[in-house]
């Protein structure tokens, strides 16, 4: 069954890859072998997908998407997708429905060695804003484990490719542009930190309109 | 059917590409550091890639109509995805664009595979500008509309129909040079791409006057006049794998040169309006597939009719 799952994942990126086109873009540091929690904008369903594709397959198999359970387990194929092929760390986003603490399962899958990627504005991104402000998971996951890499990812264009509500995909060339690791300082506050993260995110967000003047 | 010239002109192709890799090499080894480094770097890079764009060309050859056919298919694929991606397209358009990249595309391909020349010289410039429209007109988006599908349709013309005029050399019926096709393929290809390396070199040797500083700053008067003219004289050589003579290779020549030089200024121009300096980054060393195909986009279609006007039956 693990070899189906592969497989299938192996599909998913590929038909990823013929649509975007895309790169990794390693602007500050290059991608490396540690614990990381990776936190991206988010467009689109199929915003991890594309950081999977351009992670480094060994670093790949150990990152696990942070996503909906209410999206992911709605019908028995994403439910596959979402468990057996991309290993989702599946949280309930409505608060009085859920039997477990969200922080409390990212946590665990820190503990038992995966990364994660995770998308803290919470839900996709339509409202033509550049970011939405930060939930704050993330916070709360900094506090319980100190120390832990923060990756800001911008991903680039994904929502004109795969609009929310569109079923086919077009083709525009994607970018995952990666930053700088951040971690929570010491005696940072719940508002620094989040907004720290939210800039670094920024910072990676192309400035349309900016023109190169050097061929 | 005899293969015997174009064997030739892919050897010939092979000796000047390992004679560049090794003064790359040799380039190489002797630089230590230094400004001139990341040139030299970014030379090799570009020598590599051509060797795989010479196997890949000389494998489509092989393969014979379906080959080039579905080679400049998937180069039709990129280049679109490319132009579209610095377009202003936006939600409206989604369905426009599924329908230029998923019917639009392969279906102007299947036409030039199937050599139904009254349709797929009119697809895109009749059927795709009048209904492409329509299909964005009735999301009911107004905001830039003219700019919008007018992009998509550059996108279009540009991107599929140009190029799908490779291809369609392979049409092309010219008495007593049956089954030899492909050669008028690699022989517009060659001089094409001939000249814009020899206009690269010229320029480096002896430019000095710079031709359109603020569209393609390397582009100088000596590598334009230098470029075209040396291209000229080496397609006038290859009168041998045409149904030209010496003197009507050369013409040709001359008309594919200037054309490919218009292209790639048309095409920079559009650069650098949106402020990129490559279409994409997917050919190490060159950028995008429309950096390379942008002088073929501009020469195909007039060296297709020109030949088809004069010489085919």
């Amino acid at each position: 069954m693990r070899l189906l799952a592969y497989l299938v994942a192996y599909l998913i990126i590929g038909f990823a890859r013929f649509i975007t086109a895309v790169r990794g873009n390693w602007r500050d540091e290059p991608p490396r072998d540690e614990q990381t929690i990776y936190f991206a904008n988010h467009t689109s369903n199929g915003d991890f997908i594309l950081i999977w594709a351009v992670l480094p397959p060994r670093l790949r198999w150990k990152t696990r998407p942070v996503a909906a359970a209410d999206y992911w387990l709605t019908s028995p194929a994403r439910s596959y997708i979402g468990r057996q092929v991309i290993n989702a760390v599946l949280i309930d986003r409505r608060p009085e429905a859920r039997d477990r603490d969200p922080v409390d399962q990212m946590v665990e899958a820190l503990d038992g060695g995966s990364s994660l990627i995770i998308f803290p504005e919470g839900r996709r991104n339509d409202t033509g804003e550049t970011l939405l402000p930060f939930k704050t998971g993330i916070y709360h996951v900094a506090k319980k484990r100190p120390g832990i890499r923060f990756v800001p990812v911008w991903i680039d264009n994904l929502n004109r490719a795969l609009p929310r509500g569109e079923i086919i995909p077009i083709p525009y060339i994607c970018t995952c542009t990666f930053g700088a690791a951040i971690r929570l300082t010491d005696g940072e506050s719940k508002e620094q930190f989040l907004t720290r993260a939210q800039e670094a995110v920024l910072a990676l967000a192309p400035n349309i309109g900016e023109a190169a003047d050097e061929p | 059917m005899n293969h015997d010239s174009l064997m030739a002109l892919m050897m010939g192709v092979v000796v000047v590409l390992i004679l560049a890799s090794t003064i790359g090499g040799i380039l190489s080894a002797q630089l230590k550091d230094g400004p001139s480094r990341s040139v030299v770097e970014n030379l090799n890079a570009r020598i590599w890639a051509w060797w795989v764009m010479v196997i890949l060309l000389g494998l489509a050859f092989l393969w014979g109509r379906t080959g080039v056919t579905l080679l400049f298919a998937v180069c039709s694929f990129n280049a679109l995805r490319e132009f579209i991606t610095l377009t202003n397209a936006r939600r409206a358009d989604h369905w426009m664009l599924a329908a230029v990249f998923f019917v639009v595309l392969p279906l102007q391909y299947y036409l030039v595979f199937t050599d139904w020349y009254g349709f797929y010289t009119v697809l895109v410039p009749v059927y795709v500008f009048l209904l492409m429209p329509v299909i964005s007109a009735l999301r009911g988006e107004s905001k830039d509309f003219l700019i919008r599908v007018a992009e998509v349709q550059w996108a279009a013309m540009v991107t599929i129909y140009f190029v799908s005029h490779v291809p369609a050399l392979l049409s092309l019926n010219i008495p007593g040079f049956e089954g030899q096709n492909i050669q008028l393929v690699a022989f517009l290809i060659i001089v094409v791409q001939a000249s814009d390396v020899l206009q690269y070199i010229w320029s480096k040797l002896l430019g000095k006057h710079k031709m359109a500083p603020r569209l393609s700053p390397a582009k100088t008067i000596e590598g334009f006049v230098g470029g075209v003219a040396s291209a000229t004289v080496l397609g006038a050589c290859l009168w041998w794998v045409t149904p030209f003579t010496f003197f009507q290779a050369g013409v040709m020549s001359l008309v594919i040169a200037l054309m490919g030089f218009f292209g790639g200024l048309v095409l920079s121009a559009i650069k650098r309006d949106r402020g990129v300096k490559d279409w994409g980054d997917v050919i190490t060393g060159h950028g995008g597939f429309i950096d390379r195909l942008d002088s073929i986009i501009f020469a195909a279609p007039i060296f297709f009719h020109l030949t088809r006007y004069w010489w085919h039956v």
